[in-house]
């Protein structure tokens, strides 16, 4: 019952931000320079019929709240409209290049796990000694590393110096392998960071000594408590850390020129493409709060303490 | 209990607590204890050689940060020009020293900016709590659920480029972290016996916040003026290494890794030392940041 009340809860919550959400997504086209015809009519010759047909299409005399409905009540069917540089439905552009930051993210989200968790249970378990200060300044060091800085050490120690890699583009996996790494190492520094603190604070619980002191070993300690009970706070990060995948898709894509969903974004900003833009604003808010909203309904079925009514 | 935990911002109120921490620390040698202020002083001369590079780069630049050689192109480095020229000849050493100025002063601006109101609105409202705490809690909330920097590039973006934007939108997007952990530590601070008597004193609510809390949660400002510097040093500097914000052509670091990246295997410095010149100037913010915060920590333990 206070699992259906509280995920009833962040439902609530997460249908509220969508809404708002897609407001801001609506008011970049009133923001756009030139304003909403311009938007719409890109390189087309702005003769008086036109303009009128524009503004007749998109409802542009209709006050801002039929307008809006309109537009969002397309979107939510999946029609965002065409392109203004490209003159292809919105829809289809996405679609070609979800694949690419898709992969792009899953490499990265493995990287992050195989690297971040490790890394923060042999900090937190050897708390104070040369590993762990170690490990603690390196994810320090990540964690102020920009995507695109790390994107093109790696570029060139790997694919020029070593030529272990392409360079640019895309193909089979290989070519994912330097950039998946690149998105991937901030995100595993914040997840080392959690996975230290955590591990710390079971660490310091008396069932921990107490089953040192009943003589198991040092994995099975690790194995059966340690890796369980540090896994609630690191499941608290994983939104951010999804967020940070988004972002950091941006920077990686365009620097290893991968025809992603991130390079997609950066040339329709430049180009002022703006219903393509709108598609990517309101898919990347709906990723993030999804994800968000994943997170705590796991989270509120994984901790007893919040199932039974309690915390 | 002097504990020396790197920890995510923020995150350290949960750590434990002091007894277990003072055992630790009696049952080993304090090694951390010795090696934290070397990094720290590490990290002050780092930021100290960027801002002075920031403040003279200009004037002792070798060579006219504009200046153009189209005959000899992109060349590794050399006697005369030490980090090598770009696609276009231009001297890569002098470029970046031009554009150490660039690189600081807006995250400066922008830090200060996002520390002054951050401060201010979470002073208010973790002080006087009711509908404004509510009302900011609310839009904080609702910021930390949008990816920041995707905001500040299409914002940046579709707007048209333009420092003002940039310097505003970077602005709002780091107030929200600022508010919470004021916030947080105004209401601590709140419960505390000199707060009850200065209000007994009959000393009005806005001279107590900003005459006797504010003194209290110096460590605190100063923490998050470093972390918002670093977010705005990286932010910006991302945005440039787009293409959005800066006309093509500008001495920038950001803009030279974008447009220098194509000559990595000729003159790989030409792309790779503003990299790593963003790097070791968030690093050290950062860790300088954090080692404020840490020893807020431990004064906090103490004083509880």
């Amino acid at each position: 019952m206070v699992v259906v009340k509280l995920v009833a809860r962040r439902l609530i919550a997460a249908v509220l931000l969508l809404l708002v959400l897609s407001l801001l997504t609506y008011a970049l086209l009133a923001l756009s320079p030139g304003g909403p015809e311009r938007a719409l009519l890109g390189d087309r010759p702005a003769t008086p019929e036109t303009i009128a047909a524009i503004r007749a299409q998109f409802l542009l005399d209709e006050p801002f709240p039929v307008r809006y409905w309109h537009w969002l009540s397309q979107a939510l069917t999946g029609d965002f409209g065409t392109s203004i540089t490209v003159r292809q439905p919105v829809i289809s552009m996405l679609s070609e290049r979800v694949n690419v930051t898709v992969t792009l993210a899953l490499l990265a989200a493995v990287v992050t796990l195989a690297v971040g968790i490790p890394a923060g249970l042999a900090a937190g378990i050897r708390r104070g000694g040369r590993l762990d200060r170690s490990i603690t300044l390196v994810s320090l060091v990540f964690l102020s590393f920009p995507p695109f800085a790390i994107a093109l050490v790696l570029l060139y120690g790997f694919a020029i110096q070593l030529r272990w890699f392409p360079v640019y583009g895309t193909g089979d996996l290989s070519h994912y392998v330097l950039p998946a790494i690149a998105l991937a190492l901030g995100p595993a520094a914040v997840l080392t960071r959690h996975t230290r603190a955590a591990a710390l604070q079971v660490g310091e619980q008396d069932y921990i000594t107490f089953a040192r002191a009943r003589g198991l070993s040092r994995f099975g300690i690790w194995e059966s408590y340690l890796l369980r009970n540090s896994a609630l706070p690191v499941l608290t990060i994983a939104g951010l850390i999804i967020a940070g995948y988004l972002t950091g898709a941006v920077f990686v894509e365009q620097a290893f020129s991968l025809p992603g969903l991130g390079s997609l974004l950066v040339q329709s900003v430049t180009q002022k493409d703006i219903p393509v833009v709108q598609a990517l604003v309101l898919l990347s808010g709906v990723v993030v709060i999804v994800a968000n909203l994943l997170v705590d309904v796991a989270y509120v079925i994984v901790n007893p303490q919040i199932r039974q009514g309690r915390a | 209990m002097a504990q020396n935990e790197l920890l995510p911002r923020g995150a350290t109120a949960d750590q434990s607590d002091a007894f277990t921490g003072s055992v630790a620390a009696a049952g080993r040698k304090r090694t951390p204890r010795a090696r934290r202020p070397a990094l720290t002083i590490a990290a002050m001369i780092v930021l100290g050689i960027m801002l002075i590079a920031a403040a003279v780069g200009h004037w002792i630049a070798p060579y006219d940060p504009a200046l153009q050689n189209v005959g000899l192109g992109p060349t590794g480095p050399s006697a005369a020009h030490w980090l090598g020229t770009d696609d276009l000849g231009r001297d890569v050493l002098s470029r970046l020293l031009e554009g150490a100025h660039t690189a600081l002063i807006a995250p400066v601006l922008i830090a200060v900016g996002t520390t002054v109101l951050g401060t201010t609105l979470g002073l208010l409202a973790g002080y006087r709590q009711g509908w404004l705490d509510t009302m900011l809690m609310r839009l904080t909330d609702l910021m930390f659920a949008l990816p920041g920097l995707l905001v500040l590039i299409v914002v940046v973006g579709v707007a048209g480029g333009g420092y003002a934007i940039s310097v505003i939108t970077l602005i709002i997007l780091g107030a929200p972290s600022d508010i919470r952990m004021v916030r947080s530590v105004t209401m601590s601070q709140r419960e505390l016996a000199y707060v009850d008597a200065a209000r007994t004193l009959g000393i009005p609510a806005r001279r107590i916040m900003f005459r006797h809390v504010l003194p209290n949660l110096a460590p605190t400002v100063v923490a998050n003026l470093l972390l918002s510097f670093v977010f705005a040093l990286v932010a910006l500097a991302g945005l440039s290494f787009l293409g959005i914000g800066l006309p093509a052509g500008t001495p920038d670091w950001g803009l030279m890794i974008q447009e220098n990246r194509g000559i990595l295997d000729i003159n790989p410095w030409a792309a790779i030392a503003p990299a790593l010149l963003i790097t070791i100037t968030a690093c050290a913010a950062t860790l300088l940041g954090d080692s404020i915060y840490e020893r807020l920590d431990a004064g906090k333990g103490f004083s509880e």
